[in-house]
């Protein structure tokens, strides 16, 4: 596949994350996803999704993405971020 | 192994050490035998060989046929000593050493059979040494010496050195009696056809160490003895074949082995002896075998492999060995460049005004775009030094974090899945650790070709009795090749590494065969608890999975069975892991089963990824990815950046910086604009090349660093001349965490090393700077890195080298990690749930097209299609099975075209059955193919890491060149005009 926009990367990306941790234990699962996306994403990539949400136009971002999603923007910095070394 | 003299200074000068060869290998006993031997008390371990016992004294016994790196062969009878009490005069080199034994190796009687061995020798030998490529680097001259040979008696009658069969003594007699002819049936002529090294018969005196050099050193048993008595004589293949043509893979070992000139590099014909050696570091894959640079003045004679070298063990691969001919090649650029736009030729200009226009414009692109609208690319060939200095420049020159590495087309789901599970972000072992293996298993990787001299020492290990397990789609050469057969092979299809790695995991945990001690002891209970009951579902069953991957469910059970139950089991990959769109989740699956098996922590166990390039390891450990400061600590850390942050005297951000995908991404849409890329080439080794150009279209400023212009130039505005490894001071760090020197053997032939042109441009930009030498940048990092506390160029000039972590608690370094405990503690079970990729096969595109290389090139080739290397490999061609061809019409060397939803190429094909039908493979070292304008920007789901293993495709017959070849071709013949600087 080539020729993605960037928009649709990142809802791609968001999702292949979400993906991820919903394979793993109940509980944790949205805050893993803010966790992950506070470590590895540049800040216009979280403002770009952000922008999206708000604006309808990350419909196609899977529940657990889009709840990581906003954890990370209701806490900030208070989301934990991790190196590879944990 | 050849002995000249080297001037030695010891450590702290040429970094050498005492390069004797003892004659026969070190035994591993540690019980001991005491003996004399000329007088003199010798306490050696059990099985010395009196040859090495002698040597261990000072005692040089004459010797032809042995070597100290290949097992006694007592054939040539020059050895021979006398030990009283026992009858006749053994040979020392097969003899081992015995309580109380009384040895004599000078006596009348050996001295008189010793001359007579030799005169035998000589008599058959041309007596043209004045001449002779060996000349002062010949053992058989030295042991003639030795000897005392005075007379040769014997007069000429048959022989294998007079071509014209005229009773000749030396070739230049024989060529002046008949200048022509070739009248002796027995004269074989000079083989030249290896690019590197002559094989030239008359000179042999078939002591075999060239032989078993190739069969116990390197694995290939390329070469034999052929013919009996006076006909015998050393062949590459069949009687037909001559080296080129043979099954040789021209690792150098039985050059290195060869006591004459019979089999001589080129490059010491050529120039001559060297008369200095210094010991380096490879800058080739992620072995990082130690090489003596040997040299006459500043001219490069030769590479030969360093018996010290802790990684290599005095062994080496055709490209460490012969393939630095690039350095001097006559496409290097040695002058900088710059240009208004990509459309214009290169200007030569100075390195002030190169320098003073590349700061110029990357300060204007960040005051018209902001602080974070430009980046750097650390490069894994270059030092750990200089790979500091680049991130460095982002994070404290620049101003953000936009810093990273090629590492994040390669190898980053290994840190992140050795990260979360382990706790660290590298292999668990050294090399050395495969000796003390029972069960191998080799998943996505083909060491042969990517890492061949780690895959000499598997393949001796194998050879011992150890077992070997491969998964991998492709029938790589470990499956079966000469005295190594894999116990099984697992010919997965692309794409469904975690199920396969899943399933058996399943198998481990339903049949019981995990080990509860290890893992009550050293792991996560409850963590372990939820992964067993993920594991253990039906779903995840071989038989389960079997139609989804291809792989007979039996034979996956009995991999798994034998993983966990025969002994210490040890996993090494490669890219055929990470590079996938679960590629982070394949590396946890690896350390789930690692730690469910209890092969962790000790030798002969543990997880093992084969880095790439020379310095993956280091230019991750080095903080160039943008999450991370160096020795791997996130950059939201207050701590941690304050540690850099009063160093630096500079405030550092917090949040992190753009991974390559993202930049690129981001110059698309305009908010990046300037990148500083040392020694990369992203246009050729990214994914999804039209992407990748336009990203590096969109951007104002592009400074590129490199030896040649690679294809990133093309679409760069600033060109740095870069220096070769051979040029500069620094240190690589390779796939098992080891820390070894880079020294300069000559001067910089554009000037500058990396690291100086690093400096220059920072401090065009404000850095203030002040490094005059690499030693100093090591300084800081151990000063800021704990895992490097304790590393010094004064510590590595005394040890040789030293594998991290190297501080207080390990003061010379960590061959094994995780003996007592994990770095993060307890070790974690992560559920491994298998994702099939987006990138689906269907009717336009029906087959899987999987990349990787081969041994003689390596990554995009800019090194070693320089080299007569590429007369193995001149192009890339596309591996095809006979059914996939035969429905398509292809035949063997056809031009395919090759399509994807993300371009095409052609190429030619090749068929084989080493691929399974539905899968193709092809490499990526050619620009002409430019094999990622296929991929796709799929990537890992942790990481970003390019899923170049799995594309889908279609292949069909062609006429030539796609249209974006014919364009591309163009466009960089174009971009490649320069202008000479004005005298």
């Amino acid at each position: 596949m080539s020729s993605r926009t960037t928009d649709e990367k990142l809802v791609y990306m968001a999702n292949q994350i979400a993906t991820f941790f919903e394979s793993q234990a109940e509980g944790t699962r949205a805050q893993r996803v803010a966790e992950h996306l506070r470590s590895f994403w540049e800040p216009r990539m979280r403002d770009r999704l952000f922008e999206m949400m708000d604006r309808g136009e990350a419909d196609d971002l899977k529940p657990l993405a889009r709840k990581g999603a906003e954890i990370w923007r209701a806490h900030g910095q208070a989301v934990p971020a991790h190196s590879e070394e944990e | 192994m050849k002995d000249f003299l080297i001037p030695f200074d010891g450590p702290g000068g040429t970094g050498l050490h005492d390069d004797t060869d003892m004659g026969t290998p070190a035994s591993t006993s540690t019980r001991t035998v005491t003996l004399r031997i000329d007088g003199f008390e010798v306490t050696v371990p059990e099985g010395t060989s009196v040859m090495r016992a002698s040597a261990e004294l000072g005692i040089e016994v004459p010797k032809l046929c042995a070597s100290d790196n290949i097992e006694a062969f007592g054939s040539c009878r020059l050895c021979v000593v006398e030990i009283e009490g026992r009858r006749g005069t053994p040979a020392s080199c097969t003899t081992p050493v015995a309580e109380g034994m009384v040895v004599h190796t000078q006596t009348s009687r050996i001295k008189k059979l010793r001359r007579g061995v030799m005169e035998l020798y000589i008599s058959d030998h041309p007596l043209d040494c004045l001449t002779c490529g060996a000349n002062g680097d010949c053992e058989l001259q030295d042991m003639a010496g030795a000897v005392g040979l005075r007379d040769v008696r014997y007069t000429p009658g048959d022989n294998h050195y007079d071509p014209s069969g005229t009773g000749a003594r030396s070739q230049a007699e024989a060529r002046l009696r008949d200048p022509v002819g070739i009248n002796n049936p027995q004269f074989l002529p000079k083989d030249d056809s290896n690019p590197y090294f002559t094989y030239d018969p008359s000179k042999c005196i078939v002591c075999s160490r060239c032989v078993r050099a190739c069969d116990e050193v390197q694995g290939t048993f390329a070469l034999t003895i052929e013919g009996r008595g006076f006909d015998s004589r050393v062949s590459a293949g069949m009687k037909l074949d001559d080296f080129m043509t043979s099954d040789c893979v021209s690792c150098g070992a039985c050059v290195q082995a060869c006591p004459t000139a019979t089999l001589q590099e080129k490059s010491v014909i050529e120039i001559g002896t060297p008369d200095r050696a210094v010991v380096t570091t490879c800058a080739y894959c992620g072995v990082g075998c130690s090489f003596k640079a040997e040299m006459r003045g500043d001219e490069l004679v030769r590479m030969t492999p360093y018996k010290h070298g802790k990684a290599n063990r005095g062994h080496s691969c055709v490209k460490g060995r012969f393939a630095y001919g690039y350095a001097a090649h006559q496409d290097r650029i040695l002058n900088p460049m710059i240009r208004d736009t990509i459309e214009e030729p290169w200007r030569e200009v100075s390195w002030e005004e190169a320098i003073s226009f590349a700061a110029t414009r990357m300060r204007g692109i960040q005051e018209q775009y902001g602080k974070k609208s430009i980046g750097v690319i650390t490069s894994s060939r270059c030092t750990n030094e200089e790979t500091y200095l680049v991130q460095k420049m982002a994070r404290a020159v620049f101003g953000n974090n936009n810093t990273d590495t090629c590492a994040r087309v390669c190898h980053s789901p290994t840190g992140y899945g050795l990260g979360q599970t382990y706790g660290t972000s590298a292999g668990t072992q050294d090399f050395d650790s495969v000796e003390d293996s029972d069960v191998v298993v080799v998943i996505g990787a083909n060491p042969t070709d990517g890492h061949p001299v780690f895959a000499s020492r598997l393949k001796k290990r194998l050879r011992a009795g150890a077992k070997l397990i491969v998964v991998d789609p492709r029938r790589i050469d470990l499956v079966k090749s000469p005295h190594v057969e894999a116990a099984h092979h697992l010919p997965l299809r692309p794409g469904t590494n975690v199920a396969v790695v899943t399933a058996m995991a399943h198998v481990i945990v339903t049949e019981g065969l995990y080990d509860e001690e290890f893992i009550r002891t050293r792991c996560d209970w409850e963590e372990f608890q939820d992964y067993v009951e993920f594991v253990a579902e039906e779903r995840h069953a071989p038989e389960a999975v079997e139609m989804l991957t291809g792989v007979p469910a039996e034979e996956l059970r009995k991999a798994a069975r034998l993983y966990a139950t025969g002994g210490n089991g040890a996993i090494y990959y490669g890219l055929g892991v990470t590079e996938h769109s679960q590629g982070s989740t394949t590396v946890i699956g690896i350390a789930n089963l690692a730690m469910l098996t209890g092969n962790i922590g000790r030798k002969g166990v543990g997880v093992n990824p084969l880095r790439g390039q020379n310095n993956v390891q280091g230019s991750c450990d080095m903080g160039s990815f943008p999450h991370e400061l160096p020795g791997y600590r996130h950059v939201s850390g207050s701590e941690v950046r304050e540690v850099f942050e009063s160093l630096w005297n500079v405030k550092l951000d917090h949040e992190p910086g753009l991974r390559i995908p993202n930049m690129l991404d981001a110059a698309v849409d305009g908010s990046f604009k300037g990148l500083y890329c040392q020694g990369e080439d992203i246009l050729q080794s990214d994914p999804d090349t039209k992407h990748v150009a336009a990203g590096l279209a969109a951007m104002d400023c592009v400074i590129v660093q490199d030896l040649f212009l690679n294809e990133t130039a093309n679409y760069a505005h600033v060109f740095l001349p870069g220096s070769t490894f051979l040029e500069k001071d620094g240190t690589f760090t390779n796939a098992e965490r080891r820390i070894n020197r880079v020294r300069r053997v000559m001067a910089p032939k554009n000037g500058y090393a990396d690291w100086e042109v690093t400096q220059l441009l920072a401090n065009a930009m404000g850095g203030g700077w002040t490094y005059t030498h690499p030693a100093q940048i090591m300084a800081e990092i151990a000063a800021t890195t704990p895992s490097f506390a304790n590393v010094s160029y004064e510590l590595l000039e005394e040890k040789g080298s030293v594998q991290w972590p190297c501080n207080d608690a390990s003061p010379e370094g960590t061959p094994l990690m995780h003996i007592d405990g994990f770095v993060r503690g307890r070790g974690r079970f992560i559920r491994t749930e298998y994702v099939a990729t987006d990138e689906k096969t269907g009717p336009r595109f029906p087959l899987l097209l999987t990349t990787g290389r081969i041994l003689s090139q390596y990554n995009v080739g800019a090194q070693t299609r320089r080299t007569e290397n590429s007369r193995w490999h001149e192009e890339d061609v596309l591996e095809i099975h006979p059914h996939d061809a035969e429905t398509r019409g292809v035949r063997d060397g056809d031009y395919v075209r090759l399509a994807s939803r993300s371009g095409e190429t052609s190429l030619r094909a090749e068929i084989t059955d080493r691929v399974s039908p539905g899968v193709v493979y092809t490499t990526f070292h050619h620009p002409t193919t430019q094999a990622n304008v296929i991929t796709t920007d799929f990537s890992d789901w942790a990481t970003n890491c390019p899923e170049y293993k799995v594309t889908a495709v279609q292949v069909s017959p062609s006429n030539g060149p796609s249209d974006w070849q014919r364009d591309y071709e163009a466009q960089a013949e174009q971009s490649r005009r320069i202008l000479p600087a004005a005298e």
